[in-house]
């Protein structure tokens, strides 16, 4: 690993996040049976993807590690074509073609 | 990519009523089949992740054993993905964990919505599930047991275990491609936006509530404003925070929607 981590660190990332993500997915359906979660439970778990993901990703966005944290125009614009394609679309690939497609296009240019 | 389960179909025509019936003649066999058949289309969005996933994963420093641990033992995208942006952050290893598991907190709600149909199966069988519980496979399963609500417990467990093996053992495929050739990519390929790119391709289709949108804005803004924090940690408070924003504005929309 580039960072310092050794590689017993990496694999006891793994191991965890293997044993843990399993039991979240084991949870319900192997422990709790018929028990049902509370409401508001249920609620704050259905935004976790839409919460988590953009809040890690929106600093990467505005100061890309790449340009030494500098705001990169291609890379903005990149992100925003990815998301407007996705949100009209509904269609990962499409929304990822469009992104990709942004980028590329745009450092091509800056030469 | 992650479907609330809310969303269910309504209407039903006499195609459909066809198509329940033929479903219920199955044998468990041909429910394993006809599972596999319908999970093809996802292979679309699935192989290049996993490709990307290796390529990512190998430019973060992993080798090819590690890339593999990940997409067998976790075999979950987005929070592999997560994990391997912030050790190349050099984020405290609890901030990886913590992080990464909050992505992965919705397959709990998974979990307990394949209770009523699921529930019954063995203990073995439920521990088997468990490990092949995804997006895709959740997706496809739920909506295929509401919509025949009649199916006995061996074509429910048929039908998932063909859309199992044709959606994840291409995960781990995938992402060994990925770190196999990932090494012939050159550097001027800007690779460090691939993942950004990728999340949200896969966050901007869920927007499809005021909720869902409200916890979105409210993450971004709450990360941006965080960013100062160390390595990974303002994820921890903004994430939350924007969980937060959602479940309100859905119990607001909700009152207003029932006077």
């Amino acid at each position: 690993m580039s960072g310092g981590y050794s590689d017993a660190t990496i694999w006891f990332v793994i191991l965890v996040l293997g044993v843990a993500t399993y039991l979240i997915r084991w949870s319900f359906l192997g422990a709790l049976g018929g028990k049902a979660m509370p409401g508001w439970v249920l609620r704050l778990l259905r935004y976790t993807p839409v919460a988590v993901l953009p809040a890690l990703v929106a600093p990467l966005v505005v100061w890309p590690a790449a340009t030494e944290g500098q705001t990169d125009p291609a890379r903005l614009a990149a992100a925003i074509a990815t998301l407007s394609v996705g949100v009209l679309t509904k269609n990962v690939v499409l929304s990822i073609l469009a992104g990709a497609g942004t980028l590329f296009g745009l450092i091509y240019m800056a030469g | 990519m992650s479907p609330s389960p809310e969303s269910r179909p309504a209407k039903r025509d006499a195609a459909q009523e066809a198509a329940a019936a033929q479903a219920l003649a199955r044998s468990p066999r041909q429910a394993f089949w006809h599972g596999a058949v319908q999970s093809l289309p996802f292979l679309i969005v699935i192989i290049p992740f996993a490709i990307l996933f290796g390529v990512v994963a190998l430019e973060a420093g992993l080798d090819l054993a590690q890339v593999m641990g990940f997409s067998v033992l976790v075999l979950a995208g987005a929070s592999q993905f997560t994990a391997v942006q912030l050790l190349s952050d050099n984020a405290p290893v609890w901030i990886v964990i913590l992080s990464s598991l909050a992505v992965n907190l919705r397959m709990a709600m998974y979990s307990a919505s394949l209770v009523p149909w699921l529930g019954s199966a063995t203990g073995r069988q439920r521990a088997g599930l468990a490990y092949v519980l995804i997006d895709q496979t959740y997706a496809l399963s739920i909506q295929h047991y509401e919509e025949n609500p009649r199916l006995g417990m061996a074509q429910r467990l048929g039908y998932f275990g063909g859309a199992a093996l044709v959606l994840c053992l291409p995960w781990a495929i995938g992402s060994w491609i990925g770190a196999t050739v990932g090494q012939a990519i050159p550097e001027e390929v800007a690779l460090d936006f691939a993942l950004p790119i990728t999340f949200i391709a896969m966050v901007a289709p869920m927007l499809r509530t005021l909720a869902h949108m409200a916890a979105c804005f409210v993450a971004v803004v709450a990360a941006l404003l965080l960013a100062g924090m160390p390595s990974g940690s303002g994820l921890l408070i903004a994430a939350p925070l924007g969980m937060i924003a959602g479940a309100l504005v859905e119990t607001l929309t909700e009152r207003r929607a029932t006077p």
